[in-house]
């Protein structure tokens, strides 16, 4: 096949290579302030199936067979080079978006697990999909003004994260912050990556 | 009814019409799946029947002159990701676009000079 030897990056024809990371995490949590901080938004439409609470608010009479309806996300685009591209996607947080998260997951080179330490259970459902499909991710702690700050192993702790998971402190609005923050992702799957290697006899 | 956020619409085109129509209804692409960050090139195959496809094929290759990723190309165009999927299988079908997909990602099979590319680009903005 045609591809450039990376299994998470995508060498098209003339080398171009696109690279996904996941930003996930609960409602609310400053998910798309963190990717407007750090890359150019995009709108996209996609769809999803309708259930029963959205039927509800979406009128489907004299449509009965209508099984989808249009719903618009946003996605980050960093260029980093013309020939290498970054997307950043954020996961929706409401469960009825759960359809989309395997597919985005699909060829991610590792995901961003976005908390609040005041809510820091809405990031579990994030951490055990992350887990169970073995895709790398490291915690970054959005800290919001005012929010009382918890250190980095109280988190840790009430988490049941490793101790090799990275995790950092934040803040979503700020560019550098946020770009820190994927330097961080990065650098873990470099790690862990070299941490994988077989050991040379 | 065309807003400006149409302009792969013109006069010529015909009515807005629902996104399904441009797909005759159909909500599956053909051939193998690929994924939303797969780059979409056009090949150098001309088009020998241009009654088979709708503006919005045109609209599709036109964008794919250049390598361009599933979902830039649905966002540039404004429609929906699924019936952009459809019109790029149809394209594939045609062999007018060539659409390079990710294989799966496993932490072993990682490419770290990419990877230390990625992390000097980061760096760098």
């Amino acid at each position: 096949m045609a591809y450039g030897g990376s299994d998470f990056g995508i060498a098209g024809p003339r080398g171009h290579r696109a690279i996904k990371i996941l930003l996930a995490g609960g409602f609310g949590v400053g998910k798309t302030t963190l990717v407007g901080a750090v890359s150019e938004i995009r709108p996209l439409r996609t769809e999803e199936p309708l259930t029963e609470s959205s039927r509800r608010t979406d009128s489907t009479a004299g449509v009965e067979r209508k099984t989808t309806t249009t719903v618009a996300m946003d996605f980050g685009r960093i260029t980093l080079r013309e020939d290498l591209v970054l997307y950043l996607f954020g996961t929706p947080g409401q469960e009825r978006f759960w359809f989309m998260w395997d597919e985005l997951a699909i060829g991610a080179l590792g995901a961003v697990v976005l908390a609040d330490t005041r809510r820091l259970a809405d990031c579990f459902p994030a951490i055990d999909y992350f887990e169970r499909r073995e895709i790398p991710f490291i915690v970054a702690l959005n800290c919001f003004d005012g929010a009382r700050r918890y250190g980095v192993e109280d988190v840790r702790a009430a988490l049941d994260l490793d101790q090799n998971l990275p995790i950092v402190m934040c803040d979503a609005r700020g560019r550098e912050s946020a770009k820190d923050v994927l330097i961080a992702l990065v650098e873990h799957v470099l790690a862990q990556a070299d941490a994988d290697e077989p050991a040379l006899p | 009814m065309a807003s400006d956020g149409d302009q792969w619409l013109d006069a010529q085109a015909g009515p807005v019409v629902r996104p399904y129509t441009l797909t005759q209804g159909r909500t599956r692409h053909a051939g193998e799946a690929f994924d939303l960050v797969s780059t979409v090139t056009t090949t150098n195959h001309h088009v020998s029947d241009p009654g088979t496809l709708g503006p919005e094929h045109f609209s599709v290759l036109q964008l794919a002159q250049r390598p361009t990723t599933v979902v830039d190309l649905a966002s540039d165009v404004n429609l929906p990701l699924g019936v952009v999927r459809i019109l790029l299988g149809d394209l594939r079908e045609l062999g007018l676009v060539a659409i390079n997909s990710p294989m799966s990602m496993k932490t072993r099979n990682v490419d770290k000079n990419m990877l230390r590319e990625v992390l000097h680009g980061l760096r760098g903005l």
